[in-house]
């Protein structure tokens, strides 16, 4: 690794933005952060001082322990000490290598994630693309085709009512992905903004936040979820029709059931972040508390949240699926991977494959992500081991 | 210890309380009628349905009708069954049994297997053992329960007829035969339940047991000369016991409604199977009961995973 990018890594570790240091005043902090780097960054400090690291104004060296040394540092003079200088400050504006790009890397070697995340680009493709290649009716019933084993013209058989599973495969991916993505989103908005609160605000906000918090997690889930879905499936499906209005129903549902660990995620980073010194220093400047919290602090706890938001997104498709399976979930004629299988379970013994394909799928995708999620805490969370 | 438990009972109260406002408000405040089926029933005229939702104290506000429930659930009197008319925790108590003894096989099974694979997953990392169990615990807990519940049911009962699908609860284990048979219907439900929390549980002791390997106390036993068998199993297992024990304990709600699922697909007609017609008929006080019980046993094992990690683990201050 080399020195920039250790350096890099070290104004990282401690917080301060530094691929985003444009302007003079906050590479004036850099070089005071630097100055009084800690522990963490004491490796870095005296490699920075071997290499005769000058304060780029007063020209003399920052290093305490090379100043009390009796011998000059070598080749103190006007001309060499310009183009190490020079030398450092390019080291420093040369593009560093991002939390990204380190991520990607650390992503990388997790060959089960990298192939996980193939499998699931396939699978997604597959639901968006596959119905304009695929002509396939999902909804024509014919009768004489019903429950054909997998064929030429059906590669994945037909249903009871001869409908082609391909198809409904197809369309059910749609809706059950859908639903695990916009889950996912309702929760971890819910959750950021409850957590980023309880955390920066702090006192009795944050007593009373945590509080709710406890109470969710200790609501029972699924007999909840299960309830409210039965109770108002007949309201919403008259309120904004009987597709939609079950999927803002579920979507809702499992969001606003699912925000609790990503609300304690992100209350535990914000609890540290915000004695870090670039929060004082935005303080100092006068940048506001809302700005504090979502441009500053935010960016740097997203790491947890992103593996929480690909790991929510595999847990709200199987929830979704259960509903749907309990025959609590979508209308019998928008397929969904855990409806069909409800719908086949029926046939099981002498038609699997109409039961085979869709729980294959749900199988493979929550596989998937999992791994995807997996992966991404190797790389955005390398201290975590679960 | 005691101040401290007494403390964590008098926290869990305020949360049942919540929980059952929650519920309760839910349930009141929903749309649907639990007189719906007499609407449509021509031989009850409108008078008897006006006085026997007047008789069910169902014109009452609904913050009265809570406080009603609330003081007859602490008398212990849970309420009729709108559809059986028979007492909600007689229903319970018929039904319990069923569910208890999968969900507790299940429970059992997982930890006998997830406990020693994590260990010797953990002790050996990165061989051909590890990534077999890895990779098994990961595709246990990616699978849904009710996939695995028909793939099994697909396979031994439909193409090689060794086990029943169907789920005989009538069934009274007096001698060897009968309990063969109760065997061999529980073992598909079972399995499937298992699957899923040995998965889980599975990585968990594997963290756990990673942690504690190269620690400091380990590097001594091994310095004093012990086996390694004694440094793993009397030393590192204990002390990654203290997490597994807090995750064991709050698994427990999980797994019962990972059983909802499994009563659905092998027609177990346990607890969940008894939720979910209640719903269906809109048989509100068995519904508010079950949901209730739910509740109460994360709150429970909440504590009992908080007490028992304040028992294992000595470093953890109670005040």
């Amino acid at each position: 690794m080399g020195e920039g990018g250790q350096l890099h890594h070290c104004l990282r570790a401690r917080g301060n933005p530094v691929s985003n240091t444009k302007s003079s005043w906050q590479f004036r902090i850099v070089v005071a952060v630097i100055a009084h780097c800690d522990d963490m960054c004491g490796n870095l400090q005296s490699k920075i001082c071997n290499r005769k690291w000058y304060n780029a104004s007063q020209g003399a060296p920052i290093s305490g322990t090379q100043m009390s040394e009796a011998n000059p540092p070598v080749g103190n003079t006007p001309a060499t000490r310009a183009t190490v200088v020079a030398a450092t400050l390019a080291q420093v504006a040369r593009p560093p290598r991002s939390l990204w790009s380190d991520a990607w890397r650390r992503f990388r070697r997790h060959r089960m994630a990298v192939a996980s995340a193939v499998v699931f680009a396939f699978l997604v493709l597959g639901v968006t693309v596959g119905p304009l290649v695929w002509r396939a009716d999902p909804r024509k019933i014919d009768f004489s085709r019903s429950l054909l084993p997998p064929n030429r013209s059906h590669p994945m058989g037909t249903d009871d009512l001869g409908r082609d599973v391909l198809a409904r495969v197809m369309l059910g991916g749609r809706v059950s992905l859908s639903v695990g993505v916009a889950a996912m989103l309702i929760a971890i908005t819910l959750g950021t903004l409850i957590g980023a609160v309880a955390g920066f605000v702090g006192g009795r906000m944050d007593g009373l936040l945590m509080r709710l918090t406890d109470l969710f997690l200790a609501l029972p889930v699924v007999p909840l979820l299960l309830l409210l879905i039965f109770l108002f499936r007949d309201s919403l499906r008259s309120a904004f029709g009987p597709e939609r209005g079950i999927f803002i129903l579920i979507v809702t549902v499992i969001g606003a059931l699912n925000w609790m660990t990503v609300a304690r995620l992100v209350r535990s980073s914000f609890l540290s972040l915000k004695q870090k010194e670039f929060v004082e220093a935005a303080h100092a400047l006068g940048v506001g508390e809302i700005t504090i919290m979502f441009r500053h602090i935010l960016p740097n706890a997203l790491g947890p949240i992103i593996v929480a938001a690909t790991l929510g997104v595999g847990a709200a498709i199987i929830t979704e699926s259960v509903l749907s399976f309990l025959g609590l979930g979508f209308p019998p004629d928008t397929p969904t991977w855990g409806r069909l299988l409800y719908d086949g379970q029926n046939f099981l013994d002498f038609a699997p494959w109409v039961v085979l394909w869709p729980g294959f799928l749900i199988f493979l995708t929550v596989l998937s992500i999992n791994y995807i999620g997996d992966g991404l805490r190797d790389a955005l969370d390398p201290r975590s081991r679960l | 210890m005691g101040r401290y438990l007494l403390r964590r009972l008098l926290f869990a109260m305020p949360t049942l309380l919540g929980i059952s406002v929650v519920i309760f408000a839910i349930l009141a405040l929903a749309p649907g009628d639990p007189l719906a089926q007499f609407a449509a029933d021509p031989s009850v005229p409108p008078e008897v349905r006006d006085a026997i939702r007047e008789n069910l104290g169902l014109n009452d506000p609904w913050y009265i009708r809570y406080v009603k429930w609330l003081a007859a659930l602490l008398r212990g009197d849970w309420g009729y069954s709108f559809a059986s008319r028979v007492p909600v925790l007689d229903l319970i108590a018929q039904r319990l049994p069923q569910t208890l003894q999968v969900v507790g096989v299940a429970y059992l099974v997982a930890i006998l297997m997830g406990i020693p694979i994590g260990i010797i997953s953990a002790v050996r990392p990165y061989s051909l053992f590890d990534n077999l169990a890895t990779t098994f615990a990961f595709i246990g807990f990616s699978v849904p329960t009710f996939f695995t519940g028909l793939l099994l049911i697909l396979i031994f009962s439909v193409r090689l007829n060794w086990l029943p699908f169907i789920y005989d609860s009538t069934l009274r284990v007096t001698d060897w035969e009968t309990f063969t048979r109760q065997v061999r219907q529980m073992l598909m439900p079972v399995t499937v339940l298992a699957l899923f929390q040995t998965g889980s549980l599975t990585r968990f002791v594997r963290a756990a047991m990673l942690e504690n390997l190269p620690a400091d106390y380990a590097r001594t036993a091994r310095a004093k000369g012990l086996s390694e068998q004694a440094v793993v199993l009397r030393h590192v297992f204990r002390n990654s016991m203290i997490p597994v024990v807090t995750l064991l304990a709050l698994g427990v709600p999980t797994i019962f409604t990972g059983a909802i699922v499994t009563e659905q697909i092998f027609r177990i007609n346990g607890i969940g199977e008894l939720l979910i017609k209640s719903i269906q008929n809109s048989d509100t006080p068995v519904v508010m009961a079950i949901t209730f019980i739910f509740a109460v046993l994360v709150v429970v094992f909440n504590l009992i995973a908080d007490v028992l990690y304040g028992i294992l683990d000595p470093r953890i201050r109670y005040d």
